[in-house]
Formats: structure tokens, C-alpha cells, sequence
């Protein structure tokens, strides 16, 4: 497939100088479509530089007000606005450790896996392939209460191995790796045992960096997926020091219900914090991240 | 695999060891609880279970409430598939059109991606505010007094957009990278034949993009199915009674929070063959597609 980043050669127009209204329309609706996608987030950034009783009267606004810093400074540091006992800290810290725990964890995992598919001669490799891969078909959510079920009898509820182990169980990975290794010359294997290379060698040495850039990208989408996950930490995670800034949400949106004037520019703040790192990390790895999503077809 | 691959005995079993035990603990062993309760009726109280043979099954296809819910999902799914599939085709071939800020428009455009499915259900629950939320008030102009959480229809609307907000970057991304895989000859081919932009498009560009657009489908339709929970959550703030949810939303709640383990789990069984289903058919869709580029 080919790259985004491609440039494209101008169409032969009669005249390239001549204004052309369909390039004029072509702009208006990608600028309509690009606001479309931005202006929820702008309206909730400048909205929550308000106070709760402003926002309470007034509903979202566009001009900014005076209290952006003060109503994240109670977010992020002050404990009891929307739970009980933890701050935004630790819910910033929480969707981190679950973002990154589960990414590098599945990549290691699949990345093991996939090696000893393709590169082994394995009587059962066809079995193995087969048990592993039946897990594409069925996601999380549609054997939620039995996953629920296996944890709380492994007393695993409440843990971060709880949390994250669950989530891997899919193929996802092990499936794109694989495509990838399979696309990896021959000559190399042969040349590495040539040299006397053994497997582990082999891995560390040739194939793992050869990966890189896939390892880059995978990792960016797992992020991604890791840092967004809600359904499995509501259920899993009771224990507030536990929750990540996605599962807070779920907090937000009870308080939100109940309360007479709801604390609408720290629950805006607190949902911009949730937003933040994953929307920079797209953005930033974009080449990366779309390469990662379009050639792994999941 | 390999022709020339190594030969240790040990190695790669101890390489699969670790997915293949996440697997049997975390999947083969919770889809298989599944099954097996969906046959039995447990007690409320804890106390044991009784075997009640396809009775779960039965009681569903029974069920009022089952049949709206799984009508919902259906009208929920064409409508979130077709909506966010054929505004980012729009912006696709647009973005795949100009040359100046292309780049810019690209980032402005796919960025969503990253948002959580319930931090953009509560956006949704700022902006249709009852009193005050912009689309309401957009809504309320038309003379569409719009009340989320309280009408079901209203919160149908609501969560159809929110669903479509978030999911018009996937669709985009991957339109984009479809129509830049277009071979340049095929694009001027098409430019000699053919003068007007519409027909070239759908003649010559829509059928080469088909095989995305299939692909996407089905992405979509999983989409819409399993991965709006948040969303769905969030914008029905709490209250499950009068308003609109769709199937994966109704094992969960029937589990959670109506106890009815049996019930659930038999509703678990059926989406479980109903995405075997969507994803053999997704499968033999990847063979066509790895054929056709």
C-alpha cells in the first residue's frame, strides 16, 4: 500500500493558473469536515476555563474565561471530586501503566509466539497456529461476564495483572507479526546458521531489529487500544487507586447525574487529560501509526 | 513457516508458552464457562444451579425486550456503518484531491481516533445538554425539543452521532490509503475517457476502492456492534430503563446487574456465533482483497 505521504503530481489542466471552483469546494468541505472534528474538543478545552456556576448558567462557550488553571490544578491534584480518594495523578499514572504495560506486553508475547510459528519446524505449529488464532474471533466484550468470572476465582480483581493479562489474550498481534516475519527474506536464516547463529541469536540480533518500525507501530495502536479500554476496567477495578482516567469517566458521568451543580469544568478537564496523550502520540507517529493500521488490516 | 527453519526441540514451545497460557486461562476457559451456564439456571442467592436445558435459548427468542434490543442494534449498526463510511469517503476523495494542505488536512481529520469511546459519550452529554448544549439548542431551532436520556428516540439521535463522530477517522485513514494505492495510470487513463469528475468516480475510482470499502464494512458493523459500549454507557447516564442499548450492552447489564448469569451467558453464546459468523465472512474478504491489489 502505498504511502499517505506521497506527493502527488498536478492534474493536467488547461491552464494551472485558472481558478477552479471545485478546488474551492474540495477545501470547503475538508475545512467543514476538519472543524466537524474539532470543535467538540474546542469548545470542551475553553469551556472548562470556567466555573462551575458559569458553566451551570451559561453551557459551553467559546471565549475563554479565567479559571483553565484552577480547574485543572483541582483535577489533577485534589482528591474527592469525582472519587473518593485518588487524584488525577493517579489516574494519569493508572491509564499510563495500562497503556504501556499492555502494549509492550503484547508485543513480547506475539512477537515470541509468531517466531516460534514461522521459524520452528513444529509437529503441532499448524495446532498451535489454529488455538491461538480462533481468539481473533471472539473480542472482549462478548465473553465479558465469564473473563470476569476466571478473574475473580484467580483473585486477580483489583490487580494490575488483572487489569492487563486479560486484555492480551486476543491474536491480534501474533497474527501481524507473523505476516510480517513470513515477508522476511530467507537468505537471512540461512546466512545467521551459516555463521553459526543459534535461534535466540537469530531473534535478538537479526530479526528484532529488523522489526523495528513494525514494533513502532504496533506499539502506538496497542497504546492507543490500552489507554481507551473502559468496559474491562470498570469491571475489574473497584479499588479507586486502581482506576485509569478512562474508567474515571464512568465516575464523572454518575457525579454528573446527581449533583445540583455539577463540577462541570473540573469533569471537562479531567476528560481533556484523558484525551491528551493518545490524540499527541497519533498525531506525533502519524506515518508510523497509519502505516501500523492499514498494512495489519486489524 | 519456513524451509529453513531451526530445529530445537524445546525453544519453541517455550516461546509459546506464555500466549498460549494467557489464551487457555483467559479465553478457552471463560468461553467455555459460557456455554456450559448458558444450559443452567442459577440461583439468585449463590446457592448452585440447575440444569435447565435450552430454556435460557428459548426464553430469549421469546423475550419482547430481547427482539427490540436486537432491532435497535440492527438499525443502530446500518445506520453508524453507512453514516461514518460514506462522509469519510467524501472527505477521503476530497483530501485525495487538493494539493495544498493535504498534509494538514489529513492530521485535522484522523486525529479522533485516539478519543475514547465514553470520553466522547460524555462530550455528546455536554453538547446535548438539556439546557444549554449547543445541539440541543441546534435541535431546539427547528422547533425539536430534543431530551437526551429521557426520550428514547432523542437518545438514539444522540448516540447515532456520537457513534459516527468517532468513527469517521478509521474509515478515512484507511479510504485515503486506498485511493493513494491507485496506480497514477489508472487515474490518468480515467482523465483522458473521461471528462466529468463524477462519473470517473463512480466508473473508474469506486470500484477500485471496493475491496477497502468491503473490508471497512465489516470493521464497521463490529464497530458499531461491540466497541460503542462506552459510548452507549455514558450518554444513557445510568439509566438503562427507557432508553435504547444494543445487544453487548444487554449481556452486560442482564449479567451485572440483573444477576441472571444463565440468561446472560446464553445471550454471550449467540453474539458468539453471530461474530464467528461476520468474521469468516471477513476472512474469505481478505483473500478476495489480497487477489484484487
Amino acid at each position: 500500500m502505498a504511502e499517505l505521504t506521497q506527493t502527488r503530481v498536478a492534474q493536467p489542466t488547461p491552464s494551472r493558473l485558472r481558478f477552479k471552483w471545485s478546488t474551492l469546494f474540495d477545501h470547503m468541505v475538508l475545512i467543514a469536515g476538519s472543524l466537524l472534528m474539532l470543535m467538540p474538543l474546542v469548545y470542551a478545552f475553553v469551556t472548562a476555563s470556567y466555573d462551575p456556576v458559569t458553566i451551570h448558567r451559561e453551557g459551553l462557550a467559546l471565549t475563554f474565561g479565567d479559571q483553565l488553571g484552577t480547574n485543572f490544578d483541582k483535577a489533577m491534584f485534589e482528591k474527592g471530586g469525582f472519587t473518593k480518594t485518588v487524584d488525577g495523578m493517579v489516574m494519569l499514572k493508572n491509564s499510563f501503566i495500562l497503556g504501556i504495560g499492555f502494549a509492550v506486553g503484547k508485543i513480547v508475547i506475539s512477537m515470541m509466539a509468531a517466531y516460534a510459528i514461522v521459524y520452528f519446524r513444529l509437529r503441532f505449529a499448524t495446532f498451535a497456529f489454529w488455538i491461538i488464532f480462533t481468539t481473533l474471533l471472539l473480542p472482549l466484550e462478548v465473553r465479558i461476564l465469564p473473563s470476569y468470572e476466571a478473574i475473580q476465582r484467580l483473585g486477580l480483581a483489583n490487580t494490575y495483572t488483572g487489569l492487563i493479562v486479560p486484555l492480551i489474550a486476543s491474536a491480534t498481534g501474533t497474527f501481524f507479526f507473523r505476516q510480517f516475519f513470513r515477508a522476511v527474506p530467507e537468505e537471512l536464516v540461512e546466512a545467521a546458521r551459516i555463521d553459526g547463529a543459534g535461534p535466540v541469536k537469530f531473534f535478538i540480533d537479526i530479526l528484532v531489529p529488523l522489526s523495528r518500525t513494525m514494533i513502532a507501530a504496533i506499539f502506538i495502536i496497542m497504546f492507543v487500544f490500552g489507554w481507551n479500554q473502559y468496559l474491562w476496567p470498570t469491571l475489574i477495578t473497584t479499588d479507586e487507586s486502581l482506576f485509569t482516567l478512562v474508567r474515571g469517566i464512568k465516575q464523572i458521568v454518575l457525579t454528573y447525574s446527581d449533583a445540583a451543580i455539577p463540577e462541570h469544568g473540573q469533569a471537562l478537564a479531567l476528560a481533556i487529560v484523558a484525551m491528551v496523550p493518545p490524540v499527541l502520540i497519533v498525531i506525533f507517529f502519524q506515518s508510523w501509526f497509519v502505516k501500523g493500521l492499514t498494512e495489519s488490516d486489524k | 513457516m519456513k524451509r529453513a527453519g531451526f530445529t530445537n526441540p524445546w525453544l519453541p514451545i517455550l516461546l509459546l508458552v506464555p500466549q498460549l497460557s494467557i489464551i487457555a486461562v483467559f479465553f478457552y476457559w471463560p468461553a467455555a464457562w459460557a456455554i456450559q451456564s448458558s444450559f443452567y439456571l442459577q440461583d439468585p442467592f449463590g446457592f448452585g444451579s440447575t440444569y435447565v436445558g435450552a430454556e435460557n435459548y428459548t426464553d430469549i427468542a421469546e423475550s419482547t425486550e430481547y427482539r427490540k434490543v436486537a432491532w435497535f442494534t440492527v438499525y443502530f449498526t446500518a445506520i453508524v456503518t453507512f453514516l461514518s463510511l460514506s462522509i469519510a469517503l467524501l472527505l477521503a476523495v476530497k483530501a485525495d484531491n487538493v494539493l495544498r494542505g493535504a498534509k494538514t488536512y489529513r492530521t485535522l481529520l484522523m486525529w479522533v481516533y485516539a478519543i475514547a469511546p465514553p470520553v466522547a459519550g460524555f462530550l455528546g452529554i455536554m453538547f446535548f445538554d438539556q439546557s444549554h448544549g449547543p445541539l440541543t439548542r441546534f435541535f431546539g431551532f427547528f422547533g425539536w425539543d430534543f431530551k437526551l436520556g429521557v426520550d428514547y428516540f432523542d437518545t438514539a439521535t444522540a448516540m447515532i452521532i456520537v457513534a459516527v463522530w468517532k468513527q469517521i477517522p478509521v474509515n478515512f485513514i484507511f479510504f485515503l490509503s486506498g485511493l493513494q494505492s491507485i496506480p497514477r495510470a489508472v487515474r490518468e487513463a480515467a482523465l483522458i475517457d473521461n471528462g466529468s469528475g463524477f462519473r470517473r468516480f463512480w466508473d473508474v475510482t469506486f470500484p477500485l476502492l471496493a475491496p477497502t470499502a468491503f473490508f471497512l464494512l465489516i470493521i464497521n458493523i463490529t464497530y458499531a456492534m461491540f466497541d460503542t459500549f462506552g459510548i452507549i454507557d455514558t450518554m444513557m447516564k445510568g439509566e438503562p430503563g427507557a432508553n435504547p442499548m444494543t445487544l453487548v450492552y444487554k449481556v452486560y447489564i442482564d449479567g451485572f446487574r440483573g444477576n441472571d448469569l444463565g440468561g446472560s451467558s446464553a445471550q454471550s453464546v449467540i453474539l458468539m456465533v453471530l461474530v464467528l459468523v461476520l468474521t469468516i465472512f471477513q476472512f474469505r474478504l481478505i483473500e478476495r482483497r489480497i487477489h484484487y491489489t
